[in-house]
């Protein structure tokens, strides 16, 4: 893997010093995500609230709570697709392997190149199966040749187990795919262009419980040559197959009467299903509330 | 046993009761009629129209089409070379100069305003006066144009020129260009840009790979049929200077010297022209209609493409 050496970037020269303290043996590599603080606006409406949270490297990270409890807001900062909302507005730190990714000097592009997002709804572009997943490739640059783009997509769509079922039929349109086969299908056009982090918006919501096995152990294979970060509102789901898990909860902020996103507790999934420390985990995970 | 059996009798009976289709729904039944009626006098309009037209130019039509497609403008209908061979030349550039001029401009103008501009006052400002543009009447473009275009820019166009006209007419169809382009664009789901941003696309990529692709048919049907109304203005070519009497020569299709000569012809003008001097030689009115005949099937063969190509891209998108 890819490990942050932005000071080989002359881009972020005017961190590198910060960078080169934080870079301590042993700390650069473990960490993907440092978040610190984080709140993230609607206009005058905020949606979450000092939200502080660490994605490891090779894990899968959870993310549950209620509706509109800001998880998924917190997701679409880490490759900085918010910033297709005009209004929105984002403060505090979140650093990618010791980059602040909202420095002004920071191209969003390369952010979302480098940090794969799977959204609810799968989204194949109205191509044949092969453009979808040359997509990437061919904007990034990454294929000189149509035999090095022929192995990124099939490589990709081995990765995302769905080779065997297209492979005679790459030609023909996206569109024509089952929901878990185009599901999978993103999957495999975000790590056509080798991202380091893949985010999950809720992948599963849309598929039946056989489509969502089946993503849930692609995610299992694929977790050690990525980082996972998802969303999800089963919580089923978040126990079986994550590392740690993020709850958030929405609460009635006093001063302006909203509700807003808090991140409440955030710990290794067992300790978070099992033998949580704050009292509206333990009502959220046992059924009792949400 | 037997008293269960009459509750489930009764409690059926009152069922079937519940469930049974009260009296007809008259109120909704004359809404549909209704709905039907005025559609049909829609169409019963346009039948009579097109009925009316070609029963007046039947002897036309049938006695010499090839004459008068070739033929020109004369100063009397019982002329044998008689014909629209200069108004059609005419209308043929002017919808060259709408597609050259209106298609790229209004198409770009709405890429801006779809995905690039803040959605600000100022953008809401633009919106709304763009709209109130493609509400104004047509003779005050005609005004532009005359202003602008054939007298002001004369020596570029030529003056009353077919280039004066076609400028005007791009202009006239230009707000329409980019509301139906807007809306074509604004219909393109959320998801698929999020997609091509979500692989490291860049806007622009985004934009051509996703954007432009899905709002193909929409953006080609809706400035075609911009075109075809285009086309059909009468009034604004008035103004620009659309002669009549003098206009001598007779330019071929690709005789690009005619473009911007200070004399030229259109079908919506002829036909006033035909009509106006049936007053004095009622043969023209026969001249007119045929004409007339000419401008829809032209105007259908635009729109015909415009079907084609919304089809060939609708198809492209999968």
């Amino acid at each position: 893997m890819e490990q942050a050496e932005p000071e080989a970037s002359p881009r972020l020269g005017l961190y590198i010093d910060r960078t080169m303290q934080a870079a301590a043996p042993g700390t650069i590599g473990d960490t993907v995500f440092e978040v610190e603080d984080l709140n993230v606006y609607y206009g005058d409406f905020r949606a979450v609230q000092d939200a502080t949270l660490t994605v490891y490297k090779h894990e899968i990270t959870a993310m549950i709570g209620p509706s509109g409890c800001g998880k998924t807001t917190v997701l679409r900062c880490f490759n900085r697709m918010n910033d297709l909302i005009p209004i929105a507005r984002v403060e505090g730190r979140l650093d990618f392997q010791n980059v602040p990714i909202y420095h002004p000097r920071v191209d969003p592009v390369e952010v979302r190149r480098r940090i794969g997002m799977v959204f609810q709804k799968p989204n194949p572009f109205p191509k044949s199966i092969y453009d979808n997943i040359a997509f990437g490739p061919r904007v990034c640059g990454m294929a000189k040749k149509k035999s090095e783009l022929d192995g990124i997509v099939e490589r990709s769509l081995n990765r995302a187990a769905l080779w065997d079922e297209v492979k005679d039929r790459l030609k023909d349109s996206a569109l024509g795919l089952s929901g878990g086969q185009q599901q999978r299908l993103c999957i495999a056009r975000a790590i056509a262009v080798d991202p380091d982090v893949l985010l999950m918006d809720e992948p599963c919501s849309a598929l039946d419980p056989i489509a969502t096995a089946r993503i849930e152990d692609l995610m299992q294979e694929i977790k050690n040559d990525y980082t996972i970060v998802i969303v999800t509102h089963n919580m089923q789901q978040a126990a079986r197959i994550s590392n740690r898990t993020a709850f958030f909860t929405a609460q009635l902020d006093s001063t302006t009467d909203q509700r807003c996103g808090l991140l409440v507790e955030y710990d290794r999934t067992e300790t978070i299903f099992s033998n949580p420390s704050d009292e509206r985990t333990e009502n959220y995970v046992t059924g009792r509330f949400g | 046993m037997a008293k269960a059996r009459l509750i489930g009798d009764r409690t059926n009976k009152m069922m079937v009761q519940a469930m049974e289709r009260r009296a007809a729904d008259v109120r909704g039944r004359v809404f549909q009629i209704t709905l039907l009626v005025t559609l049909l006098i829609s169409l019963f309009i346009l039948g009579v129209l097109i009925v009316d037209v070609v029963v007046d130019a039947w002897g036309v039509l049938t006695g010499r089409p090839g004459g008068f497609l070739s033929g020109t403008m004369r100063s009397l209908s019982g002329d044998p070379k008689l014909g629209v061979q200069q108004a059609l030349v005419g209308t043929f550039w002017i919808a060259v100069f709408v597609a050259v001029l209106a298609f790229p401009i209004g198409i770009g103008a709405a890429i801006w305003l779809e995905e690039y501009a803040l959605k600000n006052r100022f953008t809401r400002f633009i919106e709304l006066n763009i709209r109130n543009l493609a509400g104004v009447p047509s003779i005050v473009y005609g005004l532009l144009g005359l202003f602008l275009f054939v007298n002001s820019l004369g020596g570029l166009t030529g003056g009353k020129s077919i280039a004066s006209a076609g400028i005007t007419l791009a202009i006239l169809v230009l707000p329409i260009v980019i509301i139906t382009a807007q809306e074509a664009i604004r219909a393109v789901p959320q998801g698929l840009k999020e997609g091509a941003y979500g692989v490291g696309a860049t806007k622009w990529t985004m934009i051509r790979s996703q954007v432009l692709p899905y709002a193909a048919p929409g953006i080609f049907t809706g400035t075609l049929l911009s075109m075809s109304r285009g086309i059909g203005e009468a009034a604004p070519l008035l103004l620009v200077g659309a002669v009549s009497g003098r206009l001598g020569s007779n330019p071929g299709f690709f005789d690009f010297s005619a473009i911007n000569a200070e004399a030229f012809m259109a079908m919506p003008v002829i036909i006033v022209e035909w009509v106006q001097n049936s007053g004095r030689d009622p043969g023209f009115a026969e001249a007119a209609a045929a004409a007339i005949v000419v401008l829809l099937v032209f105007v259908i063969l635009i729109n015909a493409a415009a079907i084609f190509l919304r089809n060939h891209f609708e198809k492209k998108r999968g």
